[in-house]
């Protein structure tokens, strides 16, 4: 395959499942905010949001302070923000565009009306009632796009180059949401039960905790759930595990050319595999999950070191 | 009055009726809603062509008209003689001014309209490229005036674009009115990719083997024909780059990919001669790919179509075309040109001058209908500013008369009305044979009384259909007909 679709295939996995992300903290953000209004909130969960994103220093060029309107301006629509909902949507499409023969009729079609739509649409009027429902419809539209990729592509070097993408961006993901909420999580902290259910919802986990551990919510379970428990999806090492399987399937169709970024995804595969999470509260998980956002953006750049700079 | 093609000649009333009966019994909502449904096909499947820096929206959708348009088999039977015919002459044209220049020391054309014209490249001069082929690819720009007056109006023997519409067009016929289809013996033209592919395989060089690497190289997802681009390679299964996705290396052309770079060994490039090579050509294009002119004289690519094929579809030279035929294949030509005046030739431009109102003036190196004037809808300021740029610069004019361009019924806002057409049809020339698929892409001018057929001047396309002869049948098979 080309460097050049790769790379776009890569984006394209990674921008569809950010806009996805961005949908769900967005959600549970308003969510937590109507309900901490009753508790005295200090907008800390837009906070959280926007360093979660990562654009907060873009942020605060632009926008005076914190608040509600700002930060969903800014998630949503602004042209500024690569990691907002719109410049996703538009991003996606635009690498889907460049590869669009790679692609199949129903992921193009999921990606191009979405595109369509949202360029009809009065991106103004979104907010306040008709925020939740924007964002679920957000959240359909990447969930049409990731069956439509997952029904109908061949299982080819197309197919692992999307899933890389996603399993990247969702691993990054679930790290960053974990981190800028270590506080509520850390040891003889008592947050209030209802941030604790807003971290399992931003990861769409809740019911998924219920069916692994059947009892009350506790902070080491919730953590060991999102980083160490292969069964959940959304877990570092469940993402991370799908990254070195991807690029090991990649290396065999490929008659067995590896490099660095292999070792690396296998590394970090293991190292979270046989990790217990009474050590990773022992170190701290601030500083546990730190390591971790960085170690994923070297292997994404050693990805595309390998497959696509090269 | 205009020739229409339903209506007028010998052959309408067979080849149109099913048309015509379908026409009268289908309301026009229904017609209208059936329109609809295309657009949104078209639509969904991302077919679109790109116009920027005009404003508005950045992927229009070229008008699709359902009614198809009708060509009978004993006339497509002569068209395509007669097309083949041009390719010869033309290929062997581009031989002849790049090697030994045999009708210019013949005095047929005047030597300097060819060496000292723009499209001619002086890097392809003593250069054969593979199997002698320079026009892999053309498009024969036809139209009509009358049952059997069919007048070549333009070559295209560069980049031309259309053929994804004649093959999305027909695919959309086919959804959209299966019945009336069937109704018909339609001949496919589903096997255009194949046959381009074939052609293009046929003129790679030896060492590639007998499965060539093909590549589409495109100027990028800002072109106008982007979508054509893609569509292609994907019908026919090859990889489409840009310049960045290539690079040269010992005078050998290499793709990057996830594997580790690759050899490619025929470029079928949609990027004009002035961007292919920043080595060569402008040094400023950053679409082109440094050092494939080397590669290709050092014949380890092939190049389709080659460098400087454009000065055989060089207006100026367009006149002198059925010489050409006479020349080489010492033939009498099948396809006429319409008369042309060259404003450079004192005598033509006094008596273009004189008759602004009746001509049509074109830029003799434009294209897409930019730049042109339609003396009979012109008005005085227009007719006046054209002759003003005549006589400035004469060499850049060229003008023919005003054809009545034959008409094909179309839906129109005020309901079904006769619209001017023309013919492209897409002529492959490779190493064993030339092929063409029955019919090409008509184009329509939407536009009441217009006779600009460009997608960029509001023209919009029309399935063609040719129709096969029924085989002789059994008279006892006869009744199956009906349906």
């Amino acid at each position: 395959m080309l460097s050049s679709t790769a790379e776009c295939l890569f984006w394209l996995g990674r921008y569809t499942e950010r806009a996805a992300n961005i949908a769900r903290g967005l959600g549970v953000a308003s969510r937590m905010a109507s309900l901490s209004a009753s508790l005295g909130g200090d907008g800390a969960e837009w906070r959280a949001l926007l360093i979660a994103s990562g654009g907060e220093a873009a942020f605060s060029e632009k926008y005076p302070a914190i608040t509600q309107e700002a930060v969903v301006d800014w998630l949503v629509r602004d042209e500024d923000n690569p990691s907002g909902i719109v410049t996703c949507f538009d991003a996606a499409r635009r690498n889907g565009r460049a590869v669009r023969t790679a692609l199949t009729v129903d992921m193009w079609s999921a990606l191009n009306d979405s595109w369509n739509r949202l360029r009809k649409l009065d991106l103004s009027q979104i907010e306040g009632e008709a925020l939740p429902e924007f964002l679920d419809w957000v959240r359909e539209r990447v969930l049409l796009f990731n069956g439509a990729a997952h029904d109908t592509m061949l299982r080819g070097e197309a197919w692992r180059f999307v899933e890389l993408g996603t399993a990247l961006e969702r691993a990054d993901n679930s790290a960053r949401l974990l981190d800028v909420r270590h506080g509520m999580l850390a040891v003889g902290e008592t947050a209030e039960y209802a941030q604790w259910q807003a971290i399992l919802a931003s990861a769409s986990a809740g019911r998924a905790y219920q069916w692994v551990y059947r009892d009350r919510l506790e902070p080491r379970r919730i953590a060991e759930l999102l980083i160490l428990r292969p069964e959940l999806p959304r877990s570092l090492v469940a993402c991370f595990g799908l990254v070195s399987e991807i690029l090991e399937a990649i290396a065999t169709e490929q008659g067995g050319r590896r490099g660095e970024c292999h070792r690396m995804a296998g590394q970090l595969h293991a190292t979270l595999r046989y990790a217990r999470i009474e050590d990773i509260f022992a170190e701290g998980l601030h500083r546990f999950l730190t390591r971790k956002i960085e170690t994923a953006a070297a292997l994404g750049a050693a990805i595309e070191g390998f497959y696509i700079r090269a | 009055m205009a020739f229409d093609e339903m209506r007028d000649g010998e052959l309408a009333a067979a080849t149109y009726a099913e048309i015509e009966a379908w026409l009268a019994r289908t309301p026009l909502e229904r017609l209208r809603q059936k329109s609809a449904e295309a657009e949104l096909l078209f639509r969904r499947l991302g077919i679109t062509f790109a116009v920027y820096g005009e404003g508005g929206d950045p992927e229009r959708l070229i008008p699709f008209d359902i009614i198809p348009r009708i060509i009978a088999a004993s006339e497509w039977r002569a068209l395509s003689a007669g097309l083949e015919q041009r390719v010869r002459a033309l290929n062997a044209f581009l031989a002849d001014v790049y090697n030994e220049r045999r009708i210019l020391k013949a005095g047929i054309i005047p030597q300097a309209l060819v060496l000292e014209n723009e499209a001619y490249q002086p890097h392809m001069v003593g250069f054969r490229p593979p199997g002698g082929i320079y026009t892999h690819i053309s498009g024969i720009d036809m139209v009509r005036t009358g049952a059997d007056d069919f007048f070549v109006l333009e070559d295209n023997c560069r980049t031309p674009s259309g053929v994804s519409y004649m093959l999305e067009n027909r695919e959309a016929m086919l959804r959209l009115f299966p019945r009336l289809c069937a109704r018909h013996r339609l001949a496919s033209v589903n096997r255009y990719p194949e046959h381009l592919l074939a052609t293009l395989k046929s003129v790679a060089p030896e060492r590639a083997g007998p499965n060539p690497n093909v590549v589409i190289l495109t100027p990028g997802s800002f072109n106008s024909a982007y979508y054509e681009h893609c569509f292609l390679a994907d019908e026919m299964g090859v990889e489409v780059v840009e310049g960045a996705d290539l690079f040269v290396e010992n005078d050998v052309v290499f793709m990057r990919t996830t594997a580790g770079p690759r050899r490619v060994d025929v470029i079928y490039r949609r990027i004009d001669d002035d961007f292919l090579d920043p080595e060569c050509f402008r040094p400023d294009s950053l679409v082109g790919l440094p050092g494939v002119m080397r590669a290709y004289k050092a014949g380890n690519v092939t190049l389709a179509n080659a460098p400087g094929a454009g000065i055989a579809d060089d207006k100026a030279i367009y006149p002198y075309v059925p010489d050409m035929v006479r020349f080489y294949l010492e033939e009498e030509p099948r396809l006429a040109n319409v008369p042309t005046y060259l404003c450079e030739r004192e005598g033509d431009r006094a008596e273009v001058l004189a008759n602004l109102e009746k001509l049509v003036v074109k830029l003799a190196r434009g294209s897409g209908g930019y730049g042109m004037m339609i003396g009979p809808h012109a008005d005085a300021q227009m007719r006046a500013e054209f002759a003003r740029r005549i006589q400035d610069k004469p060499g850049d004019y060229i003008a023919q008369p005003t054809l009545a361009l034959s008409t094909v019924p179309t839906l129109a806002e005020g309901g079904i009305a006769p619209r001017h057409v023309d013919l492209r049809p897409f002529i492959l020339f490779g190493r064993q044979e030339i092929t063409m698929v029955p019919g090409g892409l008509t184009r329509v001018a939407l536009r009441e009384g217009s006779l600009v057929v460009n997608s960029s001047q509001g023209g919009g396309t029309k399935d063609t259909w040719v129709l096969e002869e029924a085989p002789p049948q059994p008279a006892q098979a006869q009744s199956q007909g009906g349906g």
